[in-house]
């Protein structure tokens, strides 16, 4: 048995767990802002507005806009991703 | 000055109990005057966990509604002088527990000159719990290396910058310390499970100590002996590291790395 394991290396699971948990967390921390209160969730409001704004004066659709906040050590960082089509 | 130090988790199960018994004996154990509150109204387990269980007479409820003093209700450790225990009501209702009666229990702590009052908190975001944070100064938060329970820490790290009265008034904020437990060097060498790192770079707390899983605190809370009284024993030293770091003082991580095997023992095996 444990020669077959000495042989047999085991899946790593753990870096499974870790990718699974900062994407979860990233997510749920959405809904706090820096000192952990809760922040209104404006995010899809901004993004149609974006979208609104944008599509003045490119061609744009809803899935070009992407956006994301993520919680730093004591402020938030807002990313706004727009993809534009040649 | 009074320091209120929550204990606390969002999860269940993964130590909380365990670590405010040993955390509370061990201050004790330096001479620090240190009281030990059960916040698990209706699921008391402090007192059992701590060898008191047959010493209970009023509890933490009965001092909140005022029908016991808080010196009839604290039970002085046989062993340790410096350490009382507040037990949690067995039966009543958890909404019993009300701001202004703990504020009132704390204040009345305070004023009998305790250094140290650790909240023991349920598990879950209920009252109880809400009640534990609510106060405190520090916090320990109980993580175990596996992912639900480093979710719910997440949370309740969240709540201690938002709902504790430190965060409401905007007083500086509730001091946090992330304490790993049931952590298996092994397993996270053979990538099984999270190490310290993958913890500390999702939960970005400061780690104040790792407490190895081990056989031994079974065994303590078999006797109702608090696992920091279990001399030699593995976890029963990384708790007096925890509390020397928790004092100020620098002491490296123990007990975090696998013990080295050699080539036989990893194919023909052998005791662990």
């Amino acid at each position: 048995m444990d020669l077959m394991r000495f042989f047999k290396s085991k899946p790593k699971t753990s870096s499974v767990a870790k990718e699974r948990l900062q994407l979860i967390l990233a997510h749920e921390r959405i809904g706090r802002n820096a000192n952990g209160t809760e922040i209104p969730d404006f995010l899809p409001q901004l993004q149609k507005d974006l979208i609104a704004v944008l599509s003045k004066y490119v061609k744009i659709s809803a899935e070009d806009v992407k956006i994301n906040v993520e919680r730093q050590d004591n402020l938030d960082l807002l990313e706004v991703k727009i993809e534009i089509n040649r | 000055m009074t320091r209120i130090v929550v204990v606390t988790s969002g999860k269940g199960g993964v130590g909380k109990t365990t670590t405010s018994a040993s955390f509370a004996s061990g201050l004790a154990m330096r001479g620090h005057k240190t009281a030990v509150i059960d916040f698990d109204v209706g699921l008391r387990n402090l007192d059992l966990i701590m060898g008191v269980e047959r010493r209970v007479v009023y509890d933490l409820i009965n001092v909140v509604q005022q029908e016991a003093k808080l010196s009839q209700a604290l039970i002085r450790d046989k062993q340790l002088e410096n350490l009382y225990i507040l037990a949690a009501s067995q039966t009543r209702d958890k909404e019993a527990l009300t701001q202004d009666g703990v504020e009132r229990v704390l204040a009345e702590l305070k004023a009998m000159e305790f250094a140290y009052i650790v909240c023991d908190s349920p598990a879950g975001i209920e009252t109880g719990a809400m009640m534990a944070m609510h106060f405190a100064d520090e916090a320990i938060v109980v993580t175990n290396p596996e992912v639900s329970s480093v979710r719910d820490s997440d949370r309740i790290l969240g709540m201690l910058s938002s709902k504790t009265r430190r965060a409401i008034e905007g007083k500086e904020p509730v001091k946090e310390h992330l304490l790993i437990t049931r952590y298996n060097p092994n397993r996270v060498e053979g990538g099984q499970m999270l190490s310290l790192d993958d913890i500390n770079e999702i939960l970005r707390t400061p780690l104040i100590g790792v407490i190895p899983e081990s056989e031994v605190v079974l065994e303590a809370s078999n006797q109702g002996l608090a696992a920091i009284r279990m001399k030699g024993a593995d976890v029963s030293e990384a708790y007096s590291d925890m509390i020397g770091r928790f004092l100020g003082e620098s002491i490296p991580m123990r007990f975090t790395d696998a013990p080295k095997k050699g080539f036989f023992k990893r194919i023909f095996g052998g005791a662990r």
